[in-house]
């Protein structure tokens, strides 16, 4: 039987100590990890349970912006007042994610590290191949099952798709990730698959999440997450959206506009190519449509999944339309 | 068991309730089992905590088809807490049983554990150990090899072919091709549906316990007798012998009526170490450690003169089986049944594939079939530009088609005219397209579903004992459906005592004999037996209490008796009022036991083994003078986003003719778990296989998508029914299945009317629409 140790981290360095050790993981709420770990991918020698350091739960939100500590439950994100009013994208992206118990249980932190839903990366026992789990090995989604696979940043060697939501409201408000001292954009915490797939984000050995920080911007104000999915809740995005706009004073025309997908990409991915075509420009349906299909410039599909391309623009123009109507 | 929650339900229009006292058969009684699940008091099979239990772990097959080259078990058998490995070639040998309608099996052993490989995901060894976690790390410790050969993956396969004709399903009458071909109107299409699964909250699993030659089995189970009559056949030992537990079962839809393959394991498992053994199958196990919905293929072609009135109907069905087993799923069931026509012709083929044999799963056969029928005589209504309510009622039939018999009750049009009431269908606006709420495209749709009358004989015992409590046993299961509570108000009424004060004993083998909990049939049966039982208990009461001379009572006559509320007294009241239990007591008796079965007279032990332990002795729904079905229609409204494809179901009004209702409240919950599972089987479930490797890829229940409580609105159902006494000994017809049946077409049918799309192919998900 494999055996593994458990220990309780007593502070973040030391937390990140233990982490830097081959084979250890960090534990938060378990959600994905525990489920890997049932399923045979994730092996860890050590869990280095996280959940017991002070201070790392804490929501801090001024003008200036939002600072979320890693070890924040989701569901309390959610329901943050001040997140709801300067943030609703943030806050309506949690709220569509998993389920409440799941919401209860699981931090921040965890979620952004939550791995991909590709079947095949996650039953080891019949499909050997995967260059995720196993560089090199090959990819067993090439060719199978694939309709809930990525359609942009995909690679020769992987075409999992990032599931997660907070992550795309995140990277379109250019929210960082702080690794203790070191701080990065979202948008460049998470890797492209490439041919290293299995790396999935630019976090070392040692370093851990410790707080999320998403400036404060009009466009973050008037904002919305659009997730369409199959199943009405508790289920990953078939393509979501979130969008936030800033008019100017006459009300239709766009000053700012960030949108990003999700149930897509590899990544959370940021369409700046839709932002661009819109900005200065009146909020008129057509306009809106027809930059939108810039969102899925690139798409490569592999069969199952071509819906996603059809789907992904109409998400972008709809959350961007249904913004214009609050105005 | 306490009973909360006790209140008189406002009478719907047609309820067939009877208008009875809550506590009474007919009244609204809530589940007795209830606080003890929602507590977490109620102990369920697998909880059983035993002294010296071992766990048992499957390994199951990677490959669908080929044989095993070798099992290595050596790293396995090494490993911590390992106290065996079994592949076939050490497990004992069993021999073959019988199956379910009881046909003498083969002379030949059994072996639960596979070498030839038919299907991904089949047993081939398994790991036990001291612990769960020792046998599940040991599991993925056995090497297996294999030679692999190509597989029929499904129906769509190029090597699948036609399969074989199955004649028992053939249905003609007339001349169908040729009334086709002269019909003035004419529509044909196909409509498939994806193998589904039943998804049960409690996977399937066991403890085995031998002590001698005795075999004691806790597994959830739809049919405790059935199950110990394949444990005794396959280890040699009398049936007498084995002892079947299931107190609770937490979800069966048709999966836990038999032992399977993983039983077999267990039990040998625990006779070859000599201690309980418990194994439990993971949730990915559950998708191929027993079979789900088969995949349908069904063509309808339906000829009909300009007015909609149906002239022909030929329709072709097919199924997939499993490489070395049968299962139909009959797929002409509905189609030959729901309207008159004057020439029709079904017949069905199976077809083998590399899959488990697949099972029953809430209405076999009834619901594809009525997919089919019900969508494609909605293609007919826009055909001919009739309402799809209209044509509906003027082909009504009103005779069995195919028997030409009378029906025993049909209040199927009262169904339509009820439930087209209450959904405002007479506004709707008939052109597709033609509703809409900003991006919502909104649909009506309209469909029939039925399911026959399945009878069988019963047998319950029922004691009055010292306290005047009375105690009802039978070794049928309640698994949600309401057995406990509508046996004790059966007994309650019967006997003359609160239902509160009736204490009911299900889910053990050792109680008085029962049938399967399948086919809608339980209830219409069990209550016919303890009515029976109950009866004969109230019987020797009033008996003792005229005859005994130490009886306040004695000498006076029977019928100047009344027993009422735990009492006896005489009806005007102007002589001794005294509790059973005060009456038990002064005749010197500590209690009152009959048996009653609703066997025939001249039933021998060996038909009443047969009766309780196969389905042989089932009673035809169209024996005698009548055919015998429950009915429905569905009227449902859809919100189909236009730019999405996402369909939400935002309305449904159902009304059922179940016959009389037992508990109004309990089949109404029935009905609409019925048709919650009805729109997940339209827009949301399907195996997905990867038809490389013949496999199920989303075995888990976060992709296997059932509904949330967000997927479903509102459901309002109404009961038309009246009482059927040609179909059950207390006028109730079948429940549980009913409701799913015409869920899925009625969807469909709304999707088409919405968006102008027809999709024929379950489920709808949403690139299919957009
Ligand atoms: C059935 C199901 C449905 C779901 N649906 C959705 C959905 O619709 N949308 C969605 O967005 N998510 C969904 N999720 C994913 C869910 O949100 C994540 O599982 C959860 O957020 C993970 O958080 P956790 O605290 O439980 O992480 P854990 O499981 O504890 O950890 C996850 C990973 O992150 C690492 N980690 C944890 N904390 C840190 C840290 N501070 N620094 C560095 N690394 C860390 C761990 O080592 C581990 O590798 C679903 C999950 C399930 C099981
Ligand atoms: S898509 Fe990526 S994660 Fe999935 S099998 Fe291929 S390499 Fe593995």
């Amino acid at each position: 039987m494999r055996d593994f140790s458990y220990l309780r981290a007593t502070s973040a360095d030391a937390a990140r100590q233990a982490a830097a050790l081959p084979g250890t993981m960090l534990l938060a709420g378990g959600t994905t990890l525990i489920d890997l770990a049932k399923c045979g991918v994730a092996e860890p020698d050590t869990l280095v349970d996280i959940t017991h350091l002070k201070g790392l739960d804490r929501i801090d939100v001024n003008e200036r912006g939002a600072t979320i500590g890693a070890l924040a439950k989701m569901g309390h994100v959610a329901d943050h007042a001040d997140i709801k009013s300067r943030f609703p994208a943030i806050s309506e992206a949690l709220w569509q994610a998993a389920s409440a118990q799941i919401r209860n249980m699981a931090t921040i932190g965890g979620n952004l590290m939550q791995r991909t839903r590709c079947p095949y990366f996650r039953d080891p026992a019949n499909f050997a191949a995967c260059n995720k789990r196993k560089p090199g090995s090959g990819c067993s989604a090439i060719g199978g099952v694939t309709r809930g696979h990525a359609v942009l940043g995909t690679s020769e060697a992987c075409i999992a798709m990032y599931p997660g939501d907070l992550a795309t409201a995140l990277v379109a408000f250019d929210a960082t990730v702080h690794l203790g001292e070191r701080k990065l954009l979202v948008d460049d915490f998470f890797l492209l698959p490439g041919t290293t797939p299995d790396r999935e984000h630019a976090i070392e050995p040692g370093e851990m999440i410790t707080a999320i920080e998403i400036p404060g911007s009009a466009a973050a104000r008037r904002s919305t997450y659009l997730k369409i999915r199959d199943r009405q809740s508790y289920e990953f995005a078939a393509a979501s959206a979130a969008v936030g706009i800033e008019f100017e004073a006459d009300g239709r025309t766009i000053r700012d506009l960030r949108i990003a997908l999700g149930g897509v990409a590899t990544k959370p991915w940021r369409v700046r190519a839709v932002e661009d075509a819109l900005k200065g420009k009146a909020l008129e349906p057509e306009t809106v449509r027809a930059a939108s299909l810039l969102a899925i410039e690139g798409a490569v599909d592999h069969g199952a999944n071509h819906y996603k391309i059809e789907l992904a623009p109409r998400v972008v123009a709809r959350a961007i339309l249904k913004l214009g109507e609050t105005a | 068991m306490t009973v909360h929650n006790i209140r008189v339900g406002e009478s719907k229009r047609g309820d067939a309730s009877d208008g009875a006292l809550t506590e009474a058969v007919g009244g609204r009684l809530s589940r007795v089992d209830g606080p003890a699940k929602i507590t977490g008091a109620a102990k369920y099979a697998v909880e059983q905590q035993l002294e010296g239990l071992a766990y048992a772990v499957l390994v199951e097959s990677t490959i669908a088809s080929g044989k095993v080259r070798a099992i290595d078990t050596a790293i396995a058998e090494a490993s911590p807490g390992v106290l065996q490995v079994l592949t076939p070639d050490t497990i004992i040998s069993l021999r073959t049983a019988s199956d379910w309608f009881g046909t003498p099996p083969p002379d030949k052993p059994y072996c639960p554990l596979a070498r030839d490989i038919t299907f991904s995901g089949q047993h081939v060894a398994a790991v036990v150990a001291d612990t769960f976690e020792q046998a599940v790390a040991a599991a993925a410790l056995v090497k297996v090899s294999y030679d692999e050969t190509p597989a029929i993956v499904d129906l769509s396969d190029g090597k699948a072919g036609d399969g074989i004709p199955i004649d028992a399903m053939t249905k003609e009458w007339g001349d169908a091709p040729a009334a086709f071909a002269a019909a003035p109107v004419r529509i044909c299409a196909a409509y498939n549906t994806p193998r589904e699964y039943q998804a049960p909250m409690e996977p399937h699993g066991l403890i085995a316990h031998w002590q001698g030659d005795h075999l004691t089995v806790w597994e959830p189970s739809q049919w405790l007798d059935g199950m110990a009559r394949t444990y005794a056949e396959w280890f040699e030992v009398p049936f007498e012998n084995v002892r079947l537990v299931s107190p609770y079962i937490g979800g069966g839809f048709g999966s836990k009526a038999l032992a399977l393959s993983h039983s077999a394991v267990a039990a040998s498992a625990a006779k070859m170490l000599g201690r309980p053994v418990k194994l439990v199958m993971t949730r990915p196990q559950t998708f191929t450690g027993y079979g789900g919905r088969a995949a349908t293929r069904q063509t309808v072609t339906i000829g009909a003169d300009r007015d909609g009135m149906i002239q022909s109907i030929v329709h072709r069905g097919v199924n997939e089986t499993s490489i070395d087993g049968m299962w139909v799923e009959p797929l002409g069931s509905v189609t030959s049944i729901m309207y008159a026509t004057p020439n029709f012709s079904s017949k069905q083929n199976v077809v083998r594939v590399n899959s488990v044999v697949p099972g029953a799963m809430r209405a076999p056969g009834e619901n594809p079939s009525a997919f089919g029928i019900e969508s494609a005589i909605d293609e007919l209504a826009y055909e001919v530009g009739i309402d799809p309510l209209e044509i509906r009622l003027r082909n009504y039939a009103e005779q069995d088609p195919h028997t030409r018999k009378a029906w025993s009750t049909r209040q199927l049009r009262e169904a339509f005219a009820a439930g087209a009431e209450h959904f405002g269908w007479s506004r709707r606006s008939p052109k597709p397209r033609s509703m809409r709420d900003g991006n919502q495209l909104i649909g009506w749709g309209v469909a029939a579903g039925t399911y026959p009358v399945r009878r069988a004989y019963g047998e319950a015992v029922v004691r009055i004992l010292a306290d005047g409590s009375v105690e009802v046993e039978s070794s049928s299961i309640d698994m949600g459906q309401g057995t406990y509570t509508i046996l004790a108000q059966t007994a309650a009424e019967t006997v003359g005592v609160p239902a509160d004060d009736v204490v009911v004993k299900l889910g053990d083998s050792r109680f008085a004999r029962a049938g399967v909990s399948g086919g809608s049939r339980l209830a219409g049966v069990m209550t016919g037996a303890v009515h029976k039982a109950a009866t004969s208990a109230l019987d020797q009461l009033v008996g003792l209490a005229i005859s005994d001379p130490r009886s306040p009572f004695h000498a006076l006559q029977a019928n100047t008796l009344v027993v009422a509320k735990g009492r006896i007294a005489s009806p005007r009241g102007d002589g001794p009022d005294v509790s059973i239990a005060e009456l038990l007591k002064s005749v010197g008796r500590d209690r009152i036991e009959a048996t009653g079965d609703t066997m025939p007279a001249n039933s021998t032990a060996e038909d009443r083994y047969k009766n309780y332990t196969t389905i042989a002795m089932a009673l035809p729904h169209t024996e005698g003078d009548y055919s015998r079905y429950s009915w429905c229609a569905h009227f449902i409204e859809v919100r189909v986003d236009e730019d999405f494809g996402t369909v939400r179901v935002s309305r449904v009004v159902s009304a059922l003719d179940s016959g009389r209702l037992y508990n109004p409240k309990l089949a109404e919950s029935q009905w609409k778990g019925g048709i919650i599972m009805g729109i997940g089987q339209a827009l949301l479930e399907e195996g997905i296989m990867d038809r490389r490797y013949g496999r199920i890829v989303n075995n888990n229940l976060a992709d296997y998508l059932v509904p949330t409580n967000a997927d479903i609105p509102d459901i309002e159902v109404i009961s038309v029914g009246i009482p059927d006494l040609h179909s059950s000994a207390l006028g109730g017809k079948g429940v549980g299945e009913l409701g799913i049946v015409g869920v899925a077409p009625a969807i469909a049918n709304a999707v088409f009317h919405a968006t102008g799309k027809r999709v024929r192919d379950l489920p709808i998900t949403l690139e299919k629409l957009i």
